[in-house]
């Protein structure tokens, strides 16, 4: 189908010319069951140093069951992870944070009651290494780290252009920018692998590019390696590097966009296919 | 001003120094039932475990002495030292986190995504449980304690405002115990907030308060959130039983005073910190005032036992998330 995964650890050149790492992370025939439904069935694909790379497929596909195994919430029955290199160990979610791999949920799972800025100093709570002794009586490590954090924060809510809503409570802000606050609190752990799952879902097109144009430079200026899953099928295109299509838990294209879309599999799986 | 005034304000300080006391117990509740919606039936038996803890560390009691008699035949009762209030108010410290520990371990690990109604279930278990342990630990007579508050009417006070009533007032009866209550509630509150505030455990207990999953997908853990709350509870259950107890002793009936919390969540909410001290201290300056102008003239008194929890039903009826309470809006 692809000639790109051949599972090397020497990464490639993308069409504009930007190099790609090696193998960061790599699922190997993964199955995911829930008692009798199959929501991912022996799926492998890998994901390279420093790509984007999207998971597109039809509502129901197992996109976020998927996104939902490399980030340690769900256990696949089968299969195996493997993350730098090393296989993973079945795992707890805020282990798989401190890893270094961030996330955003489809349905903004953001703190509402707390104010963007400190949303987002949540996102450092891996960096932080302050014992909690220090921390009671608010006296050496716990001070110059929260300032030292602090300043990091700064620097991403400007990146961001959310300076207006610090101190706002995320669950008054309008839905385009708590799915920027959301950004923002997973691009605060420094990720090394960003997983965001459908950020552009439920935003007008305005909303749409300002996403997409955050996504690239994320990429571009911090070299984080991203992988989305996403609906809109244009936006995909424009942005990965390379694309994984899923239909009713099973792989049915993986390639460049440009591949994918020549991919008669994926084509009947979104157009419809008449089954005469 | 006529005497009868004065007498009235009294019941009003009186009031606030009991609301405090009940602000303290009810505080417990709110911490546990931020981070992990648990309504914590076992918070009044904690208050109970710790102070009998307490009271057994600082007279060098030995720990299950009946059940070590009773099985060996020795007679066995106190090592025959004595430790200082301040040790042994660390170590009982030490005892309430390794409960937690305990706790999160045996109990609340296996009962993850449960209904909450199962875990209040497992928590009226806990607090029959602790109660039995408690008696078997350190004995189940009625206990003295005293870690060196002042007690009885402060004769400062007393003396100071004695010249405001004319020839029928001697001025305000306030017990230094309770002054000392709200002094410790007062600073006990302000570091919690300040805690949770600005620190990163702080913000961590907020975001699991807030939201579970996005508490797990930043790197929170939740057992380790939980071991430390109930901690904290468990720490403030102390304290809670160190000025209840020293005031009307160390007894079974001292974790009944979580009965007196409820009316007290009901009226601030059960997720609000502020909203225990505000509510608390309604509840007491209300049923003191209640007593003396109402009850007692023309009720026949004994008023106080049941106006918190009239009070708490009228709340109830016309604002059921209390007074500092997140209203509950569930979206469909």
């Amino acid at each position: 189908m692809n000639e790109m995964t051949d599972n090397s650890t020497v990464g490639y050149m993308t069409d504009d010319g930007r190099q790609i790492g090696g193998t960061m992370m790599e699922m190997k025939n993964i199955t995911l069951r829930f008692g009798g439904v199959v929501a991912i069935e022996d799926i492998s694909f890998d994901i390279h140093e420093g790509e984007i790379r999207a998971i597109i497929g039809p509502n129901g596909a197992g996109k976020s069951s998927m996104l939902n195994v490399i980030s340690g919430f769900y256990h696949p029955q089968e299969g195996e992870v493997w993350f730098h290199g090393t296989k993973r160990p079945t795992t707890r979610p805020y282990k798989v944070a401190q890893q270094g791999i961030a996330r955003t949920f489809q349905n903004i799972a953001l703190f509402k009651g707390m104010s963007t800025l400190d949303n987002i100093m949540t996102g450092r709570m891996t960096k932080m290494k302050s014992s909690m002794l220090s921390q009671a009586i608010w006296w050496g490590k716990a001070a110059s780290e929260e300032a030292e954090h602090r300043e990091k924060v700064e620097e991403i809510i400007d990146f961001l252009e959310i300076q207006a809503i610090r101190k706002t409570p995320v669950g008054r802000l309008p839905y385009g920018m708590q799915k920027r606050v959301e950004l923002g609190r997973a691009l605060a752990a420094e990720p090394k692998l960003l997983l965001l799952d459908e950020p552009m879902a439920g935003m007008n097109v305005e909303e749409k590019e300002d996403m997409s144009r955050f996504i690239l430079d994320v990429n571009d200026e911090f070299g984080t390696t991203i992988a989305l899953i996403e609906h809109d099928m244009g936006v995909v295109m424009d942005i990965s590097d390379r694309v994984v299509v899923m239909d009713y838990g099973k792989k049915i294209g993986d390639g460049t966009p440009a591949e994918v879309l020549a991919n008669q599999d994926v084509i009947d799986a979104y157009l419809g296919v008449s089954h005469d | 001003m006529s005497a009868n005034f004065y007498y009235g304000v009294e019941v009003f300080l009186n009031g606030l120094m009991a609301g405090v006391m009940y602000s303290l117990v009810a505080l417990g509740f709110v911490l546990i039932f931020k981070a992990s919606g648990i309504f914590n039936y076992a918070q009044g038996v904690m208050a109970l475990f710790a102070a009998m803890t307490l009271v057994g560390i600082q007279n060098g009691q030995v720990p299950f002495a009946h059940l070590i008699n009773a099985i060996f035949g020795t007679h066995v009762k106190e090592f025959g030292w004595h430790v200082p209030a301040f040790l042994a108010i660390l170590l009982t410290i030490g005892v309430m986190i390794l409960f937690a520990f305990i706790v999160e371990r045996y109990v609340l690990k296996h009962l993850v995504n449960q209904e909450p109604i199962i875990l209040f279930m497992a928590t009226i278990g806990l607090a029959y449980f602790m109660e039995g342990f408690g008696d078997l630990m350190w004995g189940s007579e009625i206990k003295k304690l005293d870690v060196g508050i002042p007690q009885g009417g402060n004769t400062w006070i007393e003396e100071s405002t004695a010249f405001l009533g004319g020839e029928e007032f001697y001025g305000f009866y306030i017990d230094s115990l309770d002054i000392v209550a709200a002094i410790v509630a007062i600073l006990l509150v302000a570091s919690l907030v300040l805690f949770s505030q600005y620190t990163k455990t702080g913000r961590a207990l907020r975001a699991v308060a807030d939201d579970h999953q996005a508490a797990l997908s930043v790197g929170i853990s939740l057992r380790t959130i939980w071991v430390i709350v109930w901690s904290i509870a468990g720490f403030v259950a102390l304290v809670a039983g160190i000025m209840w107890g020293s005031k009307s002793g160390v007894q079974f009936s001292l974790s009944l005073i979580a009965l007196k919390a409820l009316p007290v969540l009901m009226l601030g909410g059960f997720t609000s910190i502020p909203g225990a001290i505000v509510g608390g201290l309604i509840i007491g300056v209300g049923e003191k005032m209640f007593e003396f102008l109402i009850g007692a003239p023309f009720l026949g008194g004994a008023t106080e036992n049941w106006f918190a929890y009239v009070l708490a039903l009228l709340f109830l009826v016309f604002r059921p998330q209390g007074l500092f309470g997140e209203k509950i809006i569930e979206r469909v």
